[in-house]
């Protein structure tokens, strides 16, 4: 695939691959994902979502290819893009002993943010966390700690978030509301959200598109519908499962 | 270039050093730790000299030295460990992902480093020099403006070796982390600190002469011995220091570009 500039494309990734030593994680990638709609990475346990996701973010140098993301060349202006995306995943980790009011803080301040006090405080109510501003982050239960994450990945407002596994762990109440968030979060800025989750209800509910990782290879892209369609399939859960055991269409 | 593109920002500097407050602030044994062990130094090599000061025509010709000694390498030792352990610290909290995902530079990294070290350095160096003076009537504020330059000029090798440290710790892991406790001492036999250069063999000499720590405790040496301050040795210590400071922000910086390649900033741990 030739290296896209569409205006409509907010990530474009071309002729990607990363090896590590003898083992090539990602193998030769081309997507695109379109601004402003949330597009699912799917793939099973070692597609090479985690690894594209981190390429996208700057933080794994990539073996060659190329990367854009809002118009820019990811590789070579990092530092141009950084302050207008952000990421979240349950296996990061913020700083334990800190509250969770210092650590927006202290990542308010990375990002430059004017008002941060009263951001901080509409991030806290939005995302229910007002009552743990001042609690330590390593006290809180594994789906308050995904919430602070998720308030940490939006508080610079960014136009492209990256999300691993956002809803891991939580109970399907706490993660219907982050969804519902995020929808929110979405209609107001018009930002563009990756999404790499293993939660097939939840790509059916908030993804337009769709692309499948297999052996760091995209597979197939769609949207959940015409993949559901393309595969004579009733739920994504199924679609999945064919594309990850390499079934053809029906 | 818009706002955002500001390549060296104070703010995000100062972000990261917030952050490290914010943990001591949380955790008085560190602030307590920070001040222990020069303190427990200082005290036993006080009564050490108490006792030479009686039997050693070396040490009563300047009561101060051996003090001045292990307090001005506490300097170098502590600082160098600043430098290493609240690097470690966002390594131990698995944080190194979401600080570089965010617009933070890795050298306004090295400079938030810097200025922990300095804080933490002046907070463990400076109780026990305050200690020092009810316990054993010596004041190492009495050197003046040369202890400045000695100051200066050690917490900088510190920085250096801390930053190097720092870099091998982030490219093989924490499973490397004992390298922050013993690399200073490594070459602390070469630096001069409780005897001159010249006792060592004759071999060894230029490689002392290499370190800028042995140029400072020369020169500390001699102007508690002499009362003259020797900026010749003032002069060697700092050349020598912009190398080594430009040889530590490379290594870290290279070892970090390094870490990218191989993906380590997501995946911290032994």
């Amino acid at each position: 695939m030739s290296l896209l500039t569409n205006q409509d494309n907010v990530i474009e990734v071309s002729s990607l691959y990363k090896h590590f030593d003898q083992v090539t994680a990602i193998n030769g990638l081309d997507f695109i994902a379109r601004r402003g709609v949330t597009t699912a990475l799917l793939g099973g346990n070692g597609a090479g979502k985690t690894t594209t996701i981190a390429m996208l973010l700057g933080l794994l140098l990539p073996s060659s290819g190329h990367i854009r993301i809002l118009g820019e060349d990811m590789l070579k202006h990092r530092h141009r893009l950084l302050h207008r995306m952000n990421f979240s995943s349950p296996y990061v980790d913020l700083p334990q002993r800190l509250t969770v009011r210092q650590n927006l803080t202290v990542f308010g301040h990375l990002y430059r943010l004017p008002g941060l006090k009263q951001r901080i405080a509409k991030l806290a109510e939005d995302l229910n966390l007002s009552q743990l501003l001042d609690r330590p982050y390593g006290k809180l239960s594994a789906g308050q700690k995904t919430r602070v994450s998720l308030a940490k990945s939006l508080i610079n407002e960014p136009e492209v978030l990256l999300l691993d596994e956002p809803t891991a762990s939580l109970d399907p109440d706490t993660a219907d509301a982050i969804r519902t968030h995020l929808e929110h979060y979405q209609q107001r800025t018009g930002a563009s959200i990756l999404l790499a989750s293993h939660n097939m209800t939840e790509v059916e509910r908030m993804c337009s598109d769709v692309i499948m990782l297999r052996a760091g290879k995209v597979v197939d892209t769609g949207s959940p519908e015409a993949l559901l369609a393309r595969y004579g399939r009733t739920s994504m859960e199924e679609v999945f499962i064919d594309i990850a055991r390499d079934r053809a269409p029906q | 270039m818009s706002k955002h593109d500001i390549h060296y920002s104070p703010r995000r500097i100062g972000a990261i050093v917030l952050r490290h407050l914010y943990l001591m602030r949380t955790s008085w044994p560190r602030v307590l730790e920070m001040v222990y062990w020069p303190t427990v130094q200082m005290i036993l090599w006080g009564f050490i000299t108490l006792f030479l000061k009686e039997n050693s025509h070396y040490v009563a010709q300047a009561a101060g030295i051996l003090l001045s000694a292990v307090l001005l390498w506490d300097v170098l030792f502590r600082s160098q460990l600043g430098i290493a352990l609240v690097f470690m610290e966002e390594m131990w909290s698995r944080n190194l992902g979401h600080l570089f995902v965010s617009p933070l530079r890795p050298y306004e990294m090295v400079s938030a480093l810097i200025v922990m070290s300095l804080i933490r350095t002046l907070i463990g160096i400076g109780g026990a020099a305050l200690v020092a003076i009810p316990l054993f009537h010596y004041n190492i504020f009495d050197m003046g403006l040369p202890l400045i330059a000695f100051f200066f000029n050690l917490i900088a090798m510190g920085w250096a070796v801390g930053l190097l440290v720092s870099g091998i710790v982030l490219r093989y892991g924490l499973g490397a982390e004992s390298v922050a406790w013993i690399a200073v001492f490594a070459i602390q036999p070469l630096c001069a600190i409780y005897y001159p250069v010249a006792t060592l063999p004759h071999w060894l000499q230029p490689v002392a002469w290499a370190l800028p720590a042995s140029h400072v405790f020369e020169g500390m040496r001699e102007l508690l011995l002499q009362g003259t301050f020797n900026t010749h040795y003032l002069i060697n210590a700092m050349l020598l220091n912009i190398l080594y400071l430009g040889g530590g922000i490379a290594a870290f910086l290279g070892y970090f570009r390094a870490a990218r390649r191989r993906g380590l900033l997501l995946q911290i741990g032994e």
